[in-house]
Order: structure tokens, then sequence, then C-alpha cells
């Protein structure tokens, strides 16, 4: 195993621009699962970000929540101010394991790991936020919803570091964070639901029930036109169009629908059939 | 030395210096080496227990900068400068509250479990927002079910000394 040590971003990014096989590692809470078993993984180039201090803070701008690229859950979790703005981050940050995780785990880390069944990559999303990315190149701002295209493909470059998430400050009028896992904590979500509702419309973001993390506009369309729906099946049909479940070894691709639809039935049931 | 093994032996240790139960230790790493691995197997302290190797049962746990973390996903290098606190640190009485609620068994979770309740003990600001089942939701135990650990740490925020330190 090879670790370069930058000191700062610059150095980080030049690291990242010289060799594109190179992996960002920051608290390890994916990439050291079974460690000692994934030989093939030892034999890679590693850029240690634990020392980029600047990435570590979360801050706030008049229409923004900023995390940085090293932000960690326990970071949002203890920020009184995050919790009463966005409070589905904290909800989803507390079930991401528990504090031996959530010390660890970062935002960023999150996003590109890129797993379907990613806990903190729906909120963010249902917040509307806004990947920024670095390199040697320059910035680039990838909207959250448009930065995955496929089961673990996502517009991130090999010389690009997720330096920002940037959130965008509005009132909301309704937010959930649902997670369905075999158990309340230490588990991976079955199913994952998150949906807010601002003035910049409905969103219904799900987890665990497609490749990726995304957005249901079938669904957000049923919201958004006061579409009458008297039964959870009511909803399978918009709910299909959406996602594209598997059965796996957590679930099967029938109970992640059925319970899709029953969790956006009653979560949302003082809306279905208003408009407005 | 053919290109194989070239890729298969790409860095020499690197140096680190931390600060490991209140001690300076110095020592060269494998880039490659977790830091549960080098608290066992390098510095002898074998109280930290390999359980999962994923993060999820929490028996490696381990204190890095006042908030437990699982050593079993710490790269060893990451580490230097900071403060590594393990389960040898802890009072012997740490266990005491543990062994009148029955909250023991088999042993291969207790020391990931009192590390995570001796954090609690003294951070008791942390009860007004979190449970303490939730705040000891990292730390299985398959002997004893969980109401005896959760009766145990609130024994052990009642103890005198609970909330003493500031990390």
């Amino acid at each position: 195993m090879n670790v370069l040590l930058p000191g700062s971003l610059p150095e980080a990014l030049d690291m990242l621009a010289s060799d594109g096989a190179a992996i960002p590692i920051a608290g390890g809470t994916d990439l050291l699962v079974h460690w000692p078993v994934r030989v093939d993984a030892h034999d890679r180039t590693y850029v240690d970000l634990s020392r980029l201090d600047a990435l570590k803070p979360l801050s706030w701008t008049a229409d923004e929540l900023v995390l940085g690229g090293l932000t960690t859950y326990w970071d949002v979790i203890r920020d009184a101010r995050a919790a009463q703005e966005f409070p589905l981050l904290g909800n989803a940050a507390r079930q991401v394991g528990a504090i031996q995780i959530q010390a660890r785990g970062t935002w960023a880390g999150n996003i590109v790991n890129a797993s379907p069944a990613a806990d903190g990559v729906p909120v963010l999303m249902a917040y509307d936020a806004v990947v920024v990315l670095e390199s040697r190149r320059g910035r680039e701002q990838v909207p959250l919803d448009r930065f995955y295209s496929g089961y673990k493909e996502m517009r991130r470059h090999p010389d690009q570091l997720v330096v920002e998430i940037r959130i965008p400050r509005r009132p909301y009028s309704y937010q959930v964070f649902e997670k369905v896992g075999g158990r309340r904590a230490q588990a991976i979500a079955k199913v994952g639901l998150a949906v807010t509702r601002s003035g910049a419309g409905w969103r219904v973001v799900a987890a665990s029930v497609a490749p990726t993390i995304r957005r249901c506009p079938a669904v957000e369309r049923l919201l958004e036109t006061g579409t009458a729906i008297a039964s959870p099946e009511a909803l399978l049909p918009a709910v299909a169009r959406d996602v594209a479940p598997i059965d796996d070894i957590r679930s099967s691709a029938r109970y992640r629908t059925h319970v899709m639809a029953r969790l956006l039935y009653h979560d949302l049931r003082d809306f279905w059939g208003k408009r407005g | 030395m053919n290109g194989h093994s070239a890729i298969r032996n790409p860095q020499s240790a690197i140096p680190i210096t931390f600060t490991l139960n209140g001690k300076p230790v110095s020592l060269g790493v494998d880039p490659a080496a977790r830091l549960l691995d080098t608290l066992r197997y390098q510095l002898a302290l074998t109280g930290t227990k390999e359980g999962c190797g994923e993060g999820e049962c929490g028996a490696c746990t381990v204190y890095l900068d006042g908030v437990p973390v699982n050593s079993c996903l710490v790269p060893t290098y990451q580490v230097r400068g900071q403060r590594v606190e393990t389960v040898e640190s802890l009072e012997p009485g740490a266990l005491e509250p543990f062994e009148r609620c029955g909250a023991t068994q088999c042993g291969a979770c207790t020391p990931g479990v009192v590390m995570t309740a001796s954090w609690i003990r003294e951070h008791p600001e942390l009860l007004a927002t979190h449970s303490i089942r939730e705040l000891m939701a990292g730390n299985l135990c398959r002997c004893t079910g969980y109401d005896g650990i959760v009766d145990s740490v609130a024994e052990a925020l009642r103890e005198p000394g609970s909330g003493k330190r500031d990390t």
C-alpha cells in the first residue's frame, strides 16, 4: 500500500492530478471494511485527506449551509443550528452506524462511495445540495440529483475532490426521513425515503430501490398536481416508474416497492389530493 | 525483484508519533496497518478486541482525540499527532457497574462496551439529545441482551465523578 500524505489542498490536488488511479481516503469507514482480506486494495495508492484541516468545518452563509469535504456526521449532529434548519441531516446522520462511525465518516465520503443504500445522500438530495468538486483544472458545481449516472458511476473525475457540499437555506413546510432496516440501529437500509416541500416544490428521494439514490419525479408530480390517492396500491404505478429495486441479501424487490408505496402513502396522507 | 513484488512491497514504514494512554509513542508503521492491529501486535495492548472487522460490533472501540472510534477502520498512520486511549487506560472500577448489573458474560464485547459507557459517563450532556441506548448502539453484545448494559451505564452516571472530563 502506498499512502501519499499531503499537508494542504493544493498538494492533494497535485497528487490526484499526477496519479489517475490514486484514491482519496478520509475517515476510512468504507475503505477499511474487512481490510485484512481485501488484498487487492492494499496494492493501490491512496491520498490521505486527514490533515486537510480547511475542509473540516461546516459553515453558514446568508443563504447556504456549507459542509466541508471532511465534515463528519458527528459534526452535523452536534450543530444545534443544523438541527433546527435542516433536521433531516441529523436524523439521517444518527442512523449511520453509531458514534464510532459518525465520528469518522464524512458526508462527502457518503456521496462518492455512491452506495444505493446511503443514508446521508437522500437527505442532502432532498435539500437540493450541490456538490463542489475541485481539481488543478478548477472548480465545478454539480447538483447532487445529477451527480450519479449509474451504479457507482458519478460525475467526479479521478483528479477531483469533493471540497464542499452547499445546501440552500429555505423555509420547509414539510420534511421527513424514513429508513427501514432489519433493526433500529446498525442496519443498512432496505428502503430509504427523504421528502421535503419548500417554495421550490416537492422533493421525493428514494434510497435502496435503484442503482443510485434518486429523485422520484412521477411521485413528485402526483404531489404537485394534487392527485387524489386513496390507498398505497394507488401509488404503485408512479413508484414503479421512479424506482428499479432488486432482490438482494437485505430484501426483495417486491417488498421494497410495497414498503416504498406505504411509506409515501402514510407519511403524506395530509397532502394526497390537495394542491398548493 | 520482479514488477509484481514491487507492487506488493511499495512503501516502507511511515514514522509516526502519537500519545497513547497519556504517554508519547514513536514507531514506524506499515501504511496498510489498522490501529487495532498496531495496538495489539506492535504495542502489546491486547485489551482491544477484534469482533467483526467491519465497523459494526464496536469490540475494538478506542478513543481518538477523546471520541470513540472503531480501531478496525482507522489506518494507524492517521493517528500521528493525535491522542489514542485504549481500555487499558480506564480505572478498573469502570467495569464494576457492569458486573453488578449482570452485563458481562463471554467478555468479547466488554472492552468496547466499557469504553463507550465511560465516554458517556464523561459526557452526561449528551443525554440532553441522545438516549443511553442510542449512544451504546455501536456496541453489539450477543450474550446478555442490552437492558443490563443500559442499566449499567445509568448506574455509572449516578456515581460520583461522572462528567469529570472535558474532551
